[in-house]
């Protein structure tokens, strides 16, 4: 049992580490260390992270980590209090390496920021941020998120009704987005 | 993240975490990074918004500018986006133990969603309710991804010579599928050549 501890904590420190690109791209280093290499889980339990990740608050890389430390655990045959020590474990060792990093990158920039050489990259990046974020909006504009006219008129709809609400309330009346979410969340579970 | 104006919010910053004392600042941030962590759905980018509102508007621990380039930093860095954010902030106002408590706040509601599911609900992505619940809240992601981005090309300054970049950088990772990475590595070093060579 140490040892799949501690090779738990190997796996997800090194997901971490080289974890670039977001969550599906770490999901994907997911599938390959945890279920082909050590096959910790099936193949179907790994597709479950995903709807699960997918359908839970909070980062993919956090839910993928607390939910393989817990199933890799049973899956070998341990209790649950030592699933939860796996997920504790997983958790941990995923966030440890932008701990680490971020720490001396944040120590970095706030002793540098006035030397032109930062300021010069910074001034060059931010255009290149705002376009990432409208590529992050324009990426989840598909038929996951919206359905589609084709296959189910009336959700495509009001996905669209539900898009717009959503964009005039945070951009025109400034509503809180949490609100924004839940006001959204019930109108799915009644109209849907 | 050097204008004067940013400089003068800093002193605000300091001035303000003078008055409160630091296990209350700790619990703030901890507080406020759970909050975000829990309504973090659909990726790093759905966690802007909140960011914005909370981190900047209401606490204004960092300038709408500053979180312009902690997005940069955050995202050419591994790890989790969301995270990588937090411990920014975190560590902003309180060194490592600030680092460390948002890095907490951000990931205890989903550890323990999670771990609850795992525990007790195995069924719970079969729900139907939760189901239709999520399909409610997935176009309302997209729409709070999408409008900070007119507001972020006022803050990063994007006037008409310089609006085909954000233009570009969007087209080539929605169309291109370009990783992002090679876009800020692309951004930063473009910036550090024109500030070198061109501009004087």
């Amino acid at each position: 049992m140490l040892i799949l501890y501690a090779r738990l904590f190997w796996t997800f420190f090194q997901i971490g580490l080289f974890g670039f690109g977001g969550g599906y791209a770490m999901l994907s280093m997911i599938q390959g260390e945890v279920v082909n290499r050590y096959h910790w889980l099936t193949m179907g339990q790994f597709t479950d992270i995903v709807a699960i990740s997918q359908s839970t608050p909070g980062p993919i890389g956090i839910n993928s980590a607390t939910y393989v430390g817990y199933i890799s655990l049973i899956n070998a045959g341990h209790e649950y209090y030592w699933g939860f020590l796996g997920s504790c474990i997983a958790t941990f060792a995923v966030v440890l390496p932008s701990l680490i990093l971020m720490i001396l990158i944040s120590k970095f920039l706030m002793k540098f920021k006035e030397h032109p050489a930062v300021e010069e990259t910074l001034q060059g990046l931010r255009p290149a941020v705002v376009g990432l974020l409208a590529a992050a909006a324009l990426l989840l504009m598909n038929s996951e998120n919206f359905s589609s006219p084709s296959v189910c008129p009336w959700q495509f709809w009001i996905s669209i009704g539900l898009f717009f609400f959503a964009f005039i309330a945070q951009k025109v009346y400034k509503m809180s987005p949490i609100l924004i979410l839940v006001l959204c969340g019930i109108a799915g579970l009644l109209l849907f | 993240m050097m204008d004067s104006k940013t400089n003068t919010n800093n002193e605000n910053m300091l001035t303000e975490g003078g008055k409160t004392s630091t296990p209350n600042l700790l619990w703030t941030l901890f507080v406020t990074f759970s909050h975000i962590g829990l309504f973090t759905i659909g990726g790093g980018y759905a966690m802007i918004p909140l960011i914005q509102r909370k981190v900047v508007d209401e606490k204004k621990w960092v300038s709408e500018e500053e979180l312009i380039d902690l997005m940069a930093v955050a995202q050419s860095c591994p790890g989790i986006f969301a995270v990588n954010i937090s411990i920014f902030i975190g560590y902003k106002l309180r060194k490592t133990s600030g680092a460390i408590i948002s890095t907490l706040g951000t990931c205890l509601p989903s550890f323990l969603i999670i771990l609850a599911i795992a525990l007790f609900f195995q069924q719970y992505r079969e729900n139907i309710y939760v189901e239709r619940i999520f399909r409610g809240i997935r176009p309302a992601v997209v729409a709070l991804i999408a409008a900070p981005v007119f507001k972020m090309a006022k803050t990063a300054k994007i006037t008409k010579y310089t609006i085909w970049i954000p233009v570009m950088v969007a087209l080539a990772i929605w169309l291109l599928g370009v990783s992002p990475i090679y876009v800020i590595l692309l951004a930063g070093l473009g910036g550090f050549a024109y500030g070198r060579y061109v501009k004087d």
